[in-house]
């Protein structure tokens, strides 16, 4: 704004501010050679491709795409948002995780206490909640999508097996977080849900007593629950979407289109 | 035939246009004198260099590249400045024929003058050429197209525009909803307390309908497991390469009836079941359905 009056007092200032802001130690340090923008970022495609390669988080993704395959109209990005969802999850849940304490004792009086007396307590755990719903979602409409697509096909037969997989872990991780409130919504909705299980052609009851931890829900069903939902099932997704995603580069990106 | 991408086509189409040479697709008119040119160049041409689509090329090229006469006067098709080139070029071939033969007598000298005023070719064909055709190599044996050319973006910034977009959709509407619709939690556990209905989490109420026809090792254990099993089966199962709808009109039908089925049965476990799991209409008795 300073630059249209000409160089006036205030351009002189920024002037001077902006030498010394390249020429400060950060700022160098930051844009030194070997960074992605040495020198600020131009649109080049050299660029564009050092952007995707020079970021382990972007580095999911090839330097390239098929130009179908931007398309939101194709994929509706529900794939990406299951993960999505999956980090906000994880997010939302390490903070639940700071104020609750998995015993039938405790467990309850500790979501009344997020609820009412934890800076955004209640926002968090229902963002938590609305997310593992969505997810649930998100994943199922995921496989609709490729199904229809017939994007299971060869050569992807395989990720599909691990979708149907992921999808499982996803029902199950949405499952297990179900009873962590103890209160009366949680506890009857496990009961009807591990009832069904108990009912395995021939193991059924070893099942059902594996799951609970004892022959019907108590607290040891909450603290075996509470160690599949945060760490047994979360550590087995993560592994299984790692292979979900280095097989979709390996097959080719996703699929073409109709 | 490889598919030539659209971008080199382009530029081979604005430098024939420059160079002023038809352009194929906007009807060339062909050129008497470059078919004679071509003809006269069969001998000795040099293979004309391979652009991807042998077949495709227009008929002129083999003149072009190599003009056996002056092209006449009143052809407005070779620019001016080529022609007068051309005419410089052969008075200086033809001076330098006699200048090769003094040399030839000056040995070492030779050189010198030769580089002066153009060098002659040591041994020319009949046409005057330098070169002999030895082989025709075809592309298909040396260069093997493996994968069509697909058209490609670059990932940033189309895909991850799009993607960091969904992103913050998603979590302004995750926060927003979050803010405004409180998640259930009713009073603390109690087992002596069963409450009326008692119902699963809604994705598992399509089950817990199952179990009002079924017995429950029928409709809880034994359905969604093979119902897994035939998914996950499915690509094995499924060996119809073709990705086309109208070709898959009986396993889309299957999947539709698939998803249906277990939506109603989902909606019906969801709303339609009251106390005592009974079949009760929303509308009349309310709803028995918590999140």
């Amino acid at each position: 704004m300073a630059d249209s009056k000409g160089p006036g007092k205030g351009a002189q200032l920024l002037d001077k501010t902006d030498e010394t802001v390249r020429g400060s130690q950060i700022f160098n340090s930051i844009f030194r050679p070997g960074s992605v923008f040495r020198r600020g970022y131009t649109d080049s495609p050299r660029n564009r491709s050092y952007v995707i390669m020079n970021n382990v988080l972007y580095h999911l993704h090839p330097v390239k795409v098929k130009r179908h395959a931007v398309k939101v109209s194709y994929t509706l990005c529900l794939g990406g948002l299951s993960f999505f969802l999956f980090i906000l999850l994880t997010v939302t849940g390490i903070f639940l995780m700071f104020f609750y304490r998995p015993t039938d004792v405790n467990a309850y009086a500790d979501i009344q206490t997020l609820e009412t007396a934890v800076a955004f307590g209640s926002l968090v755990r229902n963002m938590h909640r609305w997310c593992a719903h969505l997810m649930v979602l998100s994943v199922f409409l995921h496989m609709s999508r490729v199904f229809y697509h017939g994007a299971y096909k060869a050569p992807r037969e395989f990720n599909w097996v691990i979708g149907v997989v992921l999808l499982t872990l996803t029902l199950l991780l949405s499952f297990t977080g179900y009873l962590l409130p103890w209160d009366q919504l949680a506890l009857w909705a496990v009961t009807v849900g591990t009832n069904m299980m108990g009912y395995t052609p021939v193991f059924g009851s070893e099942v059902q007593f594996v799951l609970l931890g004892s022959r019907v829900i108590s607290g040891d069903t909450l603290l075996r629950w509470y160690v599949l939902h945060v760490l047994l099932l979360p550590f087995t997704i993560v592994i299984f979407m790692a292979v979900h995603f280095w097989r979709v580069r390996k097959d080719g990106g996703i699929s073409g289109p109709l | 035939m490889a598919e030539i991408p659209e971008h080199l086509l382009q530029r081979s189409k604005d430098r024939r246009k420059a160079l002023g040479l038809p352009v194929e697709g906007e009807d060339a008119a062909p050129a008497p004198e470059a078919a004679a040119g071509g003809g006269g160049a069969d001998a000795g041409t040099p293979p004309t260099p391979p652009t991807g689509g042998g077949g495709d090329e227009p008929p002129a090229d083999g003149g072009d590249a190599t003009p056996e006469e002056p092209a006449g006067g009143g052809d407005s098709r070779i620019p001016a400045h080529l022609l007068e080139r051309s005419k410089k070029r052969r008075a200086a071939k033809a001076g330098g024929d006699d200048a090769a033969a003094a040399a030839s007598a000056g040995g070492g000298g030779g050189t010198a003058t030769a580089v002066k005023t153009a060098p002659p070719p040591s041994g020319t064909g009949p046409g005057g050429h330098t070169q002999r055709l030895l082989t025709v190599v075809k592309s298909g044996s040396i260069q093997q197209t493996k994968v069509d050319a697909v058209d490609k973006v670059h990932t940033w910034p189309h895909l991850l525009s799009v993607e960091f977009a969904a992103l913050l959709g998603i979590t302004a509407l995750v926060t927003i909803f979050s803010a405004l619709v409180r998640a259930p939690l009713l009073s603390g556990a109690d087992f002596n307390a069963t409450p009326n209905p008692s119902k699963a989490p809604w994705y598992f109420l399509g089950l817990q309908e199952l179990l009002t026809m079924f017995h429950p090792m029928i409709a809880g254990v034994t359905l969604p497991g093979v119902a897994l099993i035939i998914l996950g089966a499915a690509p094995y199962v499924d060996t119809n390469t073709s990705l086309k709808p109208n070709n898959r009109k009986f396993l889309i039908a299957m999947f539709t009836l698939f998803l249906a089925f277990w939506a109603v049965l989902t909606i019906i476990g969801s709303f339609f079941r009251g106390a005592g799991f009974n079949f009760v209409f929303p509308w009349n008795d309310g709803i028995f359905f918590e999140l």
